[in-house]
Formats: C-alpha cells, structure tokens, sequence
C-alpha cells in the first residue's frame, strides 16, 4: 500500500526532519516535503503532519503567523475534507491560531521552557491516531515548550470532554493547562494537536518507542479506510 | 492616520507573566499593588480613511486571540 504523507515546514520550524524521518520509519515511504510558501498541496494526501519548531520566531503569538501563511488555507481545505492533520508542538499552536482545533496554547504557568519527557493517559481510544491504545494507557513521551499552557473556556472543555476529543492528558501537570490536556481532536477526529513529541519516541535509540504507536495506528486506520 | 491598538489578556484567562512581575514589585517593596496584567500594545500607521470595519477585521483575523485576549482600538491621530 503506498502512504503519501507531506511535511510542512515554516521558516523557525525545527523539527520537520524528525517528523518526516519518522513517518519513513513507521511507513516505510519518504513523506513529501512542503514549504509554507506553496500555494498547494501535493496531490492525493493521506496525512499531514505540522512539525514542532518556532515558526515566524513566535512573533506576535506561537502559531500565530504560520496560521495565515499561503499553505494553511490548503490545509484547513484538505482538513475539511477528511485528511488526517496531526500537529506536534509548534504544529498544535498553528491549528489552534488558525481555527481548526479549539483553544490556545499560552506561555508554560511556571515562565520556563520545558525540556524533559512525561507521561501521559491516552483518554480517546475512537480516533484513527489512538485506535489501538486501550484507553487509560500510559505513554512516556518528551515534551519541549514554552507555550503548552492549554486554555479554552469551560464551555469548550465540557464540550471537548463530553465528545470525548481530550485525546491526552498529562499525567502530572507540566505546564499549567486547564483539566490537564496534552492533545485534542477535531469533531471528526481526524485533526490532532499535541504537545508532546511523538516523532522523539519512535526508535529504541531515542530512549523509547512510546510514540511509534501513534503513527502505526494512523497508517493502519487509512489502510483499512 | 495613527492607530495604537491595545491587546489585553481576557478575565479570568491567568497571567503568569503578570504574576510574577506581581511578585518582583512586592519584592521591591511596592505595597498595595493588587493586580498585574500584561497586554501588548501595536502601533500601526494607516492610510487616512482606513475603515473601522477593516482595523476591527486585522484585530480579529491576526493582531489579537479572541479566544483569550481583548483588544480596544484607539485613533491617536494625524
């Protein structure tokens, strides 16, 4: 089966290659690199995937400039009709500044930037990326931000809950984000933003393969879909 | 024309940053300071006749998050 995935890169991401290498090693096929100058998108997509990084250099807000960079428009069309987005880190604050996921992401409650791995409960178990977690599972997977305070209002969060789109929870708060949310879904469930970093966790190398899982469960989904 | 437009953190919506320049003033010795909030603030030059609707428009679609920041647009003049 052939798994066309593109990567995006801004100017300030910084994690881009690690996701596409990832992506090859789970998969099997070299992703298709894309530049957020591009006005399209490769045809055919299976997946998407928004890396970590600075892009823009966070000016004015994390996020906040790749939003409304020429690609994004393609991607929340893409998005639209069903291809899967993941974004990690740096990519969870372009789909929360360009409206595809709900919420923000503000700087960490204790001002530092967070560099270390935790754990995390996977809390969805429906979606394509977490289908084959049982649902309480622990993963151990880094996180590295400045911004990964995760506020919405209570009315979303009820909302996010009672569809059951919290996808992740840390497992003990790093950050300061409201009812401990680490990932998202979209109401389809085929949007993710998370805050760790699953493309550091895929080799044994790495220190462990916790975040391998989310990449197979995704390919295996679109295999069968 | 001269716009100045005011992006302030909504209530309720924690400030961490203000927090703790909160605690810096208590630390130097400011009593009576009972709150801090730190907004930004975007000076912008515009043609004469830049339309409210457009500078409320560049306000919801970039300048601030309305998901956790007010803004407040002021006319500063020539």
């Amino acid at each position: 089966m052939s798994f066309r995935a593109a990567v995006v890169t801004f100017p300030g991401s910084n994690c881009d290659r690690d996701m596409a290498v990832a992506l090859a090693s789970v998969s099997g096929e070299q992703p298709i690199r894309v530049w957020h100058g591009d006005s399209a998108l490769p045809e055919r997509l299976d997946f998407i995937a928004l890396p970590g990084g600075f892009s823009y250099g966070d000016y004015l807000r994390s996020g906040a400039m790749a939003a409304n960079s020429p690609i994004m428009r393609e991607i929340a069309a893409a998005a639209q009709r069903g291809v899967p987005v993941l974004g990690v880190c740096n990519g969870f604050q372009v789909l929360t500044e360009a409206g595809l996921l709900p919420g923000a992401l503000m700087r960490n409650a204790s001002q530092h930037f967070i560099c270390r791995t935790v754990d995390l409960t996977v809390e969805n178990t429906d979606s394509l990326f977490t289908r084959g977690f049982e649902a309480g599972q622990r993963l151990r997977i880094p996180v590295a931000h400045h911004d990964g305070n995760y506020f919405a209002d209570d009315a979303t969060l009820d909302l996010l809950e009672g569809d059951g789109r919290v996808a992740l929870r840390y497992v003990e708060n790093c950050n300061g984000s409201r009812r401990d949310i680490a990932g998202i879904l979209n109401a389809s469930g085929t949007v993710l933003g998370m805050m760790p970093h699953p493309e550091r966790a895929v080799d044994a190398a790495h220190g462990g393969t916790d975040g391998r899982p989310l990449f197979e469960n995704a390919i295996k989904a679109l295999a069968h879909a | 024309m001269k716009i100045r437009i005011h992006v302030s953190l909504k209530p309720g919506v924690l400030d961490p940053q203000g927090r703790a320049v909160h605690h810096a003033l208590d630390g130097l010795g400011f009593a009576g300071v009972e709150d801090v909030r730190i907004g930004r603030l975007i000076e912008l030059t515009v043609a004469d006749g830049t339309s409210d609707a457009d500078l409320e428009a560049m306000c919801e679609k970039l300048l601030a998050n309305t998901v956790i920041e007010n803004y407040r647009i002021e006319k500063v003049g020539q």
